[in-house]
């Protein structure tokens, strides 16, 4: 079977590669194209060269969008990571507790719900009377209270812990499965030589988890990069445009205000970034599973 | 090696606090959702009566009915359309051998990486030309597009790793690649092909930004978007857009109830292989 050439086998790529070049790689090109010129979505395109490029570095809005996907990043990864690390070395053998399966469906269970759902929910939670507010008043922490979305100090915080919500979650689930395949024998010894839980995570758990680990991080900040859904629903970027978001920019600029160019150039960047993060974080991966 | 009582019920204790931290919030859309409407104000709290016909008035009024049969018809399309074109193509990279075919493996890949904001602007003014936005293929095809990547991996692994005796012996009672394919390889393959559709499902059903940008007619208009479209509209009728969001939610939790594992392991080595 191999070394022959087999033309036939074009004849079996066909199909799904033209519907991957008609409707995702060729507008993936085109997103490069728009982006060198100034278009609002009617009338004739002048050419730009490189000033929505510029823009994104110059413009103050762009810019701040890029930093609230930086702020995101800290709550959507760096939070739930270090959460789910600390409790894994706290329940490091979980995974032979009875009722595991239990637990682990409950934590995965955010991953599965539309992030619209999420968001819906989310704005009755941090809304005047909603749950938030509720439980600052009932520990005496009332005058804390706000409409926690409305607000321009707290909205994006706000966003960012959402995203905490939905990530430690399944990070405990990928961790605690992660030290699940270590073999016992390891820690065995390690408590034959007198290590205790702290000393055992460290030297055991934590360097087993590499792969583990950077499979979370690659997949959160990509998360808080590719946010929209969230904002849109919370906030459309508000109040004023505390908490806009570099996808979301990019959809209002195409589709609200009639700057297309520009808009395509922040997806660029965007895209641009997030290979780059998954590049860089997959070389912490281990090699030899690589 | 058994875990000691104390070590138990510390695990007992953190997993239980996480477990309620994450399943608090949507227990308070559970109850918002069976609160009278006049009587919710957002907030956490137990109804004193159940008011079921919440679900009644977001399925007509809220035009819920019809977001779900467009979800439905999407959801179901992308994944037999996926399905089709992933086995063929997987079949071809895992079995077959031709020139540019790590090429174009590695392109298909790409799109694994590629969020949608890469390419819906360009898209979009490309199905406008042809008159396709606001239908179901404008829909449909680019999600399908999307999907693919997924699914070309997923397949190549999966038909990769099939035991090379069963082929030759199914080709040497003469079948042609093409029926070795259907009649022998993907019934042998059908856990992870249904693992697929249920992440494939999962993900087009819960698509929103595509919707959003090709999506004008109130009938045309997914679940997501039109539960946005309604929060949009009412901002304050908590009960509804409670009750909007259990229906959204509900298809993919009760499958994710009943296919768990097939969920989570998927997402798992999904995640891993990445």
């Amino acid at each position: 079977m191999k070394g022959r050439r087999q033309p036939v086998a074009y004849l079996y790529v066909l199909p799904a590669l033209v519907v991957f070049a008609v409707f995702l790689g060729l507008p993936f090109l085109q997103t490069f194209e728009y982006s060198f010129y100034h278009w609002d979505g009617l009338s004739a395109s002048t050419w730009a060269g490189l000033s929505n490029y510029r823009d994104v570095v110059a413009d103050p809005q762009l810019r701040s969008a890029f930093g609230h996907a930086l702020m995101l990043m800290v709550f959507y990864s760096v939070v739930p990571i270090v959460i789910a690390l600390v409790l894994t070395a706290l329940i490091s053998r979980a995974h032979r507790l009875r009722g595991m399966s239990v637990y682990r469906t409950v934590l995965f269970l955010p991953q599965v719900i539309a992030t619209v759902v999420v968001a819906t929910m989310w704005v009755s939670i941090y809304s005047s009377h909603g749950l938030l507010n509720q439980v600052l008043r009932l520990v005496g922490l009332g005058s804390l209270a706000r409409v926690w979305l409305g607000d321009y100090s707290t909205a994006l915080v706000a966003i960012g812990l959402v995203g905490t919500w939905l990530n430690v979650g399944l990070c405990l689930v990928l961790f605690l499965s992660g030290v699940g395949n270590i073999a016992p024998t390891l820690f065995e010894a390690a408590r034959l030589d007198g290590a205790n839980t702290r000393q055992e995570f460290l030297a055991i758990s934590l360097p087993a988890l590499r792969g583990q680990i950077a499979a979370a991080l690659t997949l959160t900040v990509v998360s808080a990069l590719k946010t929209f859904d969230l904002v849109y629903v919370t906030t459309r970027g508000g109040p004023g445009t505390s908490t806009t978001v570099p996808a979301y920019e990019a959809y209002n600029r195409a589709f609200n205000t009639g700057q297309v160019g520009s808009a395509a150039a922040v997806a660029v960047v965007l895209t641009v970034l997030i290979m780059v993060v998954s590049a860089l974080i997959n070389r912490l991966q281990p090699q030899e599973t690589a | 090696m058994r875990l000691s009582r104390r070590e138990q019920i510390v695990d007992h204790l953190v997993l239980g606090l996480f477990a309620l931290f994450a399943v608090v919030p949507l227990i308070g859309v559970l109850l918002s959702a069976v609160t009278p409407a006049k009587e919710n104000e957002g907030s956490f709290a137990v109804p004193r009566r159940l008011a079921l016909g919440n679900f009644g008035s977001a399925w007509d009024q809220g035009h819920f009915s019809t977001y779900m049969v467009a979800s439905l018809v999407v959801t179901a399309s992308v994944i037999v359309l996926t399905t089709m074109l992933g086995v063929l193509a997987g079949f071809a990279f895992a079995r077959l051998s031709f020139a540019g075919s790590g090429l174009l493996f590695f392109v298909l890949l790409g799109g694994l990486l590629l969020p949608a904001e890469a390419f819906i602007i360009p898209l979009y003014f490309n199905l406008r030309g042809v008159g396709l936005t606001d239908t179901f293929l404008s829909l449909i095809l680019p999600q399908t597009a999307q999907s693919l990547a997924f699914a070309v991996f997923w397949l190549r692994n999966q038909f990769r790793t099939f035991p090379s005796d069963i082929v030759e012996a199914a080709r040497l009672d003469g079948a042609r690649d093409l029926r070795v394919l259907w009649q022998v390889m993907v019934p042998a393959s059908r856990a992870p092909i249904v693992t697929m559709c249920v992440l494939i499902g999962m993900w087009t059903w819960n698509e929103f930004l595509i919707p959003l940008v090709m999506i004008s007619s109130d009938d045309r208009r997914t679940a997501p978007l039109g539960l946005t479209f309604f929060q949009g509209q009412h901002l304050n009728a908590y009960s509804l857009i409670a009750a909007g969001g259990v229906i959204v939610a509900l298809p993919i939790v009760v499958a994710y109830f009943c296919l768990q594992k097939r969920f989570i392991s998927g997402m798992l080595d999904g995640i891993a292989d990445r």
